[in-house]
């Protein structure tokens, strides 16, 4: 199963429901245009939830990391919800896990895109 | 080939398309062999991410070429080879993804991820033939899983003779 990928608008973020494998080839592909789409819209603020991703790389990985830099760069900020344990478990072996703002609950997330709009 | 053993062996056509056939070939024998559901997904993602180093890197993505994957059961471990037909890469020269200067970086966390989930991991040059990785997982090690390599980790490079 390849990467899918649902975009809702909630308030000013928004939220891409990510599902499948984040993986070298088509998956890696979809989600650099899926950014790069967003980015181009003024869509900055995004919030990846990952809850139904089942399987991802080291290439995926490095996906999200140049997603994170890429939308920084461009005054935006990404956050990551809902992570399964083997993405958590990824992150926290790669030192990643300090770098993205991860989040459980997505009232919080979508919330947490003002606090840092206005800090 | 012992007797204590049992082998598993598969060529696979050098497509992307074909990590997720090794991924399940992988996740059966490591079953087989007895490891748990966790340590089947560390196996499976450390076959996944060689596979990778051997369609993309190794075998320049070139479809005309193949990748052999051979699996022994032993009493007490795991062995998989992974061979590709491309010019090889040394595991030596590649940085520590954590590191503060590294961390944003795009790529190179996949041999980590392997030396992480994997007890040994070695890679050998043919002849110019291909390059082969060998990793093994011992059943019952009682070892966390460590992070990006220890002392028992054994790599050699070009060794030809």
């Amino acid at each position: 199963m390849s990467m899918k990928a649902t975009i809702r608008q909630v308030d000013s973020v928004t939220v891409v429901d990510v599902s499948g494998r984040i993986t070298l080839g088509e998956g890696c592909t979809q989600l650099r245009e899926l950014i790069r789409d967003q980015l181009s819209k003024q869509n900055k603020n995004l919030l990846l939830n990952l809850a139904d991703v089942t399987y991802i790389d080291s290439s995926g990985i490095g996906e999200l990391v140049s997603a994170f830099t890429g939308v920084s760069k461009q005054g935006g900020a990404l956050k990551l919800l809902n992570l399964t344990k083997k993405v958590h478990d990824l992150l926290q072996i790669t030192k990643l896990y300090t770098v993205f703002d991860v989040h459980e609950d997505e009232a919080k997330a979508i919330g947490s895109f003002s606090k840092s709009a206005s800090a | 080939m012992t007797p204590d053993s049992s082998v598993v062996e598969v060529t696979l056509e050098s497509d992307l398309k074909n990590v997720e056939v090794a991924e399940e070939i992988t996740r059966r024998v490591a079953g087989t062999a007895g490891f748990d559901e966790d340590e089947q997904q560390r196996i499976e993602m450390a076959v996944h991410e060689s596979m990778i180093n051997a369609i993309w890197h190794g075998n320049q993505n070139d479809g005309s070429k193949s990748v052999w994957l051979q699996f022994k059961i032993h009493n007490d471990r795991l062995e998989i080879r992974v061979r590709d037909q491309g010019h090889g890469f040394d595991p030596s020269h590649i940085p520590d993804p954590r590191n503060d200067e590294n961390l944003l970086n795009v790529s190179g966390r996949g041999i980590f991820l392997i030396r992480t989930f994997m007890d040994e991991f070695r890679v050998e040059n043919l002849n110019g033939t291909g390059t082969e990785v060998t990793m093994i997982k011992r059943l019952n090690s009682g070892i966390p899983t460590k992070q990006g390599g220890t002392d028992r980790e054994h790599e050699s490079h070009n060794t030809t003779s």
